[in-house]
């Protein structure tokens, strides 16, 4: 930064940053009981990044996806570093974190019993210590965003499944996450509904946001991704652009399983 | 039939009902109180206070409710002659109230357990990956959402509370159950109509709340 050539358009110390580590998983492993559901994942993840998990079921995307926000501890031996703090064990530290990172799961988890607009400010209010008045401006903005605001009111069992996804989102986002996982969002959507989602992810993607996505989607996953992590077994195979990983898969099960999802 | 009515005038019969439902109410805010935290107990991620959860509803649960109120009326303040109020009526009253208490409260935690078991999973998460550690999520998306759940056994806790509080006689509570002996004592020939007047007054206080535990359940159900 140079102060003789003021930039207007550049933020300060946007250089410096711009490629920073916002999560670093190093040499990651879990097992239930006996069974191993991830090994010795290593994994870097730079701001502004869209990483896109892929691999058969059982395969550990979503252990992986749920390790980084400590929904599922890790073995020791490991560590997963946020925005270069490492995740503390739990307590009030892992709570902050979490609030950093916003988590959008397969069966949208919103709360039953508050309406719409209290699903996004929940957390804003208690955890972030927001004004009532200043979180529901923020989220009417948010509802509006992800297209809906006109369902504020209404409580999350009268709407679609799609609409609950993009309100999940809407309420993740509400706390000014640094990076959004997505756990299988559009998995259990009824097929008309799968679009809607998506569209407000790649939105959110072209607008910088870092994210982990685990999908099935590989429409989404060419438009938006930029990188593609191919699981199998626990461990990652194949780590690519996603073009040269739909074009040209490396490991002899990566092509397997895009012959298996990619022909019907 | 003769005398029945006079047995109105004898003794205090509305009185003696109206002290059980006393002893309902008060028993029914301790429990709850005392219950709820058990059951935040029973569903910590800290072992020990799952342990000291586990611990109380086992033994209290287990125990009849007669051996806990003797046992404050006759170890509690005959042996260790620990006094609540000097007067004598307040005092074993309070005592009534306290074993009343501490005996439902281990009914009133396993039924928000048993509600706590109708939150799906997810809830909890989605409420920890917001950033709430696990107090707030419990008060804020897990119990509302348990204690809807809860309704129809919180309201048979109620119920059997209530007519638990006849077991209060045993420390020398002046209420219904009581007096309906002292009642039979005195007039044994009305013996049949004494036993239906008591239970009637049962029925009546018991009644409306089977109905509004129903109406509760289906209004406050949360829509999934």
């Amino acid at each position: 930064m140079t102060q003789s050539t003021p930039a207007p358009t550049d933020p300060p110390a946007a250089d410096s940053t711009a490629k920073r580590a916002l999560v670093e998983l190093d040499n990651v492993n879990k097992h239930f009981g006996s069974f191993q559901a991830l090994k010795d994942i290593n994994l870097t993840i730079p701001e502004g990044q869209v990483a896109i998990v892929v691999g058969p079921s059982g395969s550990g995307k979503s252990t992986l996806c749920r390790t980084i926000n400590r929904l599922e501890t890790i073995d020791e031996g490991g560590t997963i570093r946020i925005d270069g703090k490492p995740l503390p064990a739990e307590g009030k530290g892992l709570a902050q974190l979490r609030a950093d990172v916003g988590m959008v799961f397969q069966s949208f988890n919103l709360f039953a019993h508050k309406s719409i607009v209290e699903n996004v400010t929940l957390g804003p209010i208690k955890v972030k210590g927001l004004k009532k008045s200043q979180a529901q401006e923020e989220a009417m903005a948010l509802l509006e965003r992800v297209g809906v605001a006109q369902q504020a009111k209404k409580m999350p069992a009268q709407l679609s499944g799609g609409q609950q996804q993009r309100v999940a989102i809407a309420r993740a986002l509400a706390m000014r996450p640094k990076v959004m996982l997505f756990d299988e969002p559009t998995s259990a959507l009824d097929p008309e509904m799968v679009q809607e989602v998506l569209d407000v992810m790649v939105q959110l993607a072209h607008e910088g946001m870092t994210m982990v996505v685990v999908t099935h989607e590989m429409g989404f996953a060419r438009k938006a991704g930029d990188r593609v992590i191919f699981m199998d077994q626990g461990a990652i195979l194949e780590d690519t652009e996603p073009e040269s990983f739909f074009t040209h898969p490396q490991h002899p099960r990566a092509k397997d399983f895009l012959g298996k999802i990619l022909t019907h | 039939m003769n005398g029945f009515l006079e047995l109105f005038a004898d003794y205090d019969i509305f009185g003696a009902f109206w002290m059980n439902i006393r002893l309902t109410l008060l028993a029914a805010v301790g429990s709850f109180v005392l219950g709820t935290v058990l059951a935040i107990f029973r569903i910590s991620p800290v072992g020990s206070l799952r342990g000291i959860g586990t611990a109380y509803v086992n033994t209290i649960r287990n125990t009849p409710l007669t051996i806990i109120m003797v046992l404050g009326v006759l170890a509690v303040w005959g042996q260790l002659k620990i006094e609540f109020f000097q007067d004598f009526d307040l005092n074993f009253f309070t005592y009534a109230v306290i074993a009343l208490s501490l005996y439902h409260a281990s009914f009133v935690c396993e039924a928000i357990r048993s509600g706590v078991n109708t939150v799906p999973l997810g809830q909890a998460e989605a409420a920890r990956a917001i950033g709430l550690s696990f107090l707030p999520a419990a008060r804020l998306v897990v119990l509302p959402q348990a204690l809807r759940g809860a309704v129809t056994p919180l309201g048979n806790t109620l119920i059997a509370l209530t007519k638990n509080t006849t077991v209060a006689a045993a420390a020398s509570v002046a209420e219904a159950s009581g007096l309906m002996k002292s009642m039979i004592e005195f007039n044994p020939d009305l013996m049949i109509y004494i036993f239906l007047t008591i239970a009637i007054g049962f029925c009546i206080i018991v009644i409306p709340m089977g109905i509004l535990t129903t109406w509760l359940s289906d209004k406050l159900a949360v829509a999934r």
